[in-house]
């Protein structure tokens, strides 16, 4: 049998004595294209974070096919928040994606013909391939998310991360946005979002999981969006985005 | 060697020796971090000579680098407790330290070479007098061999760690998730940064650490947009100081570090002024350019317009002033831009479009 892209167990982590998500216990198989929603504050980068070893849990534990994350370290790409990072750092967009590499690489070694050549390649396939020696701060923030994207990609990886990718992009990128998740479902891969626009769900993804410290629900789309279990995550108000 | 080639040679290795941590603090937003360690190891110093009584002992930049380490602990624990933001919370750690020290030398130890002014401004000028003595024979100033180790051991960490300094300076969570534990990487920077202070500061004082530590690559930081450049413009603008400094105090007969440091001063404000991507005065020319441009392109667009309504009247410069509401002074000197690029020719007060000029035309009205 293969094991789950990830299984969270009776995880808890709470910010001093508040809870921020109080017993996950989710298990999100392979080859899915799974939304994380939920309202503001439901804790739903803190769940990647927690997934990905950043956060300390109070409680429970993470597996990621199977393993601990430590030992699956290049079988997961992240793609952080846009605006985690300094975009004046001195850099261009390919070193940018080279970054990507650099997990692969390991320590002391620097990346070679085959990192650029693969970078080169994930600059093509996000439509950024005119851009590679451009100064990352004369990026629109369209342009930033796509080559965050590229650099998880040359993460080539089983099991991809992506805090929420579609905010502040204009809709040609968040179209080539979409075109490659879809790709990457398609190569067999688990793509795990944070997302935040109940109306384009269905449309994007495949799985849902709704969120609100506590886990409301977990399974494909349709099962998860439903409108008792968005009252109970949202409350009253978003009743009106079920059609 | 001549004392005064020594004095600009060492001058050079700790500038080059500080400016490389200093390229990643100021990255990193905590160049003031240079501050607070260079301070606060004055504290380790002291303690340090207190159990071992003997100012020559190296265990004294073991209690100034521990001294350096613990600052940032603190300064970090401070932060982590969400009570006080990053800039306080360094404000707050060093001066403590750092008076400390103050206090211990006053009271206890006022009749050693161990006095405050020669911590924060040091004296570049006396290392020639403390050899460096190997089986007999002069090796030159202990500072230039103590400073060229720390410079090697600062060249190699940079080869040894570029990549993953880099990655952790730009996107720590990245980092973290593929394994290269950022907090490793910062506290080996910041050890560096110890190291480094405590070496430098003998020699020239913990003044200058900071200014060498800052100034060079916040200057290098303004004239590139690529880290490994920044680096190597870092080590160049430093030297530079270094070698003017000297040439400064020498000729002014000042102090040196005061001159080296104010020569990286000046070397910052000829890039905020000069530097051609951000300099503020090639901002404003560029600027001012782009807007003759504009009006320029604007003027020959009406020529155009008018061209084929053969009114003569249209195509004067006295029409331009009414029409489009400039000064007659900006009228001609937009005429003129437009005639030295050659988009148009001028006969008396008429304006005639050259081919030229019909063609930026043109591309002026698609865009």
């Amino acid at each position: 049998m293969t094991p789950p892209a990830v299984a969270v167990k009776d995880l808890t982590l709470a910010y001093r004595d508040t809870p921020v998500l109080w017993d996950i216990d989710i298990t999100i198989p392979q080859g899915v294209l799974l939304a994380i929603v939920g309202p503001n504050g439901a804790g739903k980068t803190t769940l990647i974070k927690a997934i990905l070893g950043l956060l300390k849990p109070a409680a429970g534990k993470v597996e990621i096919l199977g393993k601990p994350y430590q030992q699956q370290i290049k079988k997961v790409g992240y793609v952080p928040q846009r605006g985690t990072v300094d975009w004046d750092f001195p850099t261009d967009a390919l070193d940018v994606v080279l970054m990507g590499r650099y997990g692969h690489l390991g320590w002391f070694k620097r990346p070679g013909k085959k990192d650029y050549a693969l970078a080169l390649d994930a600059l093509d396939r996000v439509g950024m391939a005119d851009f590679a020696s451009r100064q990352i701060s004369q990026l629109s923030g369209g342009q930033q998310q796509r080559i965050f994207l590229a650099r998880a990609l040359v993460q080539d990886a089983q099991i991809y991360f992506m805090d929420e990718p579609f905010v502040g992009v204009d809709a040609a990128t968040e179209k080539a946005i979409v075109t490659l998740l879809k790709e990457l479902r398609k190569q067999g891969k688990t793509v795990i979002v944070v997302h935040h626009d109940l109306q384009t769900l269905k449309e994007y993804f495949d799985w849902a999981l709704l969120l609100n410290v506590h886990q409301i629900a977990i399974g494909p789309v349709e099962e998860v969006i439903t409108s008792d279990n968005l009252r109970k995550a949202y409350g009253g108000r978003s009743a009106f985005f079920v059609s | 060697m001549t004392p005064q080639l020594e004095i600009i040679i060492t001058a050079c290795i700790v500038s080059t020796a500080c400016v490389i941590p200093g390229v990643f603090l100021i990255l990193r937003r905590v160049a003031l971090m240079s501050d607070a360690i260079s301070h606060a190891i004055l504290m380790g110093i002291v303690i340090m000579f207190f159990i071992v009584k003997d100012l020559h002992s190296p265990l004294l930049m073991i209690g100034a680098v521990a001294t350096g380490i613990l600052t940032v602990l603190l300064t970090e624990w401070i932060i982590q407790s969400k009570r006080l933001k990053e800039d306080a919370a360094i404000g707050l750690v060093f001066p403590v330290f750092f008076s400390i020290g103050v206090i211990l030398i006053s009271r206890y130890a006022g009749n050693i070479h161990l006095d405050q002014d020669a911590v924060l401004l040091g004296e570049i000028a006396f290392a020639p007098f403390n050899r460096f003595l190997f089986l007999g024979r002069d090796l030159g100033p202990v500072a230039m061999w103590s400073m060229g180790a720390i410079l090697v051991m600062n060249l190699g960490l940079l080869l040894l760690f570029y990549k993953e300094l880099k990655l952790a300076t730009f996107d720590k969570a990245l980092a973290a998730t593929v394994g290269f534990s950022p907090v490793l990487l910062y506290y080996g920077l910041m050890t560096t940064v110890s190291i480094t202070a405590v070496g430098a500061f003998d020699a020239v004082g913990s003044i200058l650490v900071v200014a060498l530590m800052i100034t060079p690559p916040s200057t290098a930081y303004l004239l590139t947009d690529r880290l490994s450049r920044m680096i190597v413009l870092s080590v160049l603008i430093g030297i530079a100081s270094a070698v003017s400094g000297y040439v400064m105090a020498s000729l002014l007969d000042a102090s040196i570090a005061g001159s080296i440091a104010t020569m990286t001063g000046a070397a910052f404000l000829i890039a905020l002024f000069f530097s051609p991507k951000q300099g503020l005065l090639t901002t404003y020319l560029r600027s001012k350019h782009q807007k003759t441009d504009f009006a320029s392109k604007m003027l020959l667009v009406q020529l155009m317009v008018h061209e084929d309504q053969q009114e003569d009247f249209e195509t004067t410069v006295t029409h331009m002033v009414h029409h489009m509401d400039w000064s007659i002074k900006f009228s001609k000197k937009i005429a003129r831009y437009s005639v030295e690029k050659g988009y148009i020719t001028r006969n008396q007060d008429q304006l005639f479009l050259t081919p030229l000029g019909r063609e930026v035309a043109r591309a002026a009205i698609v865009h």
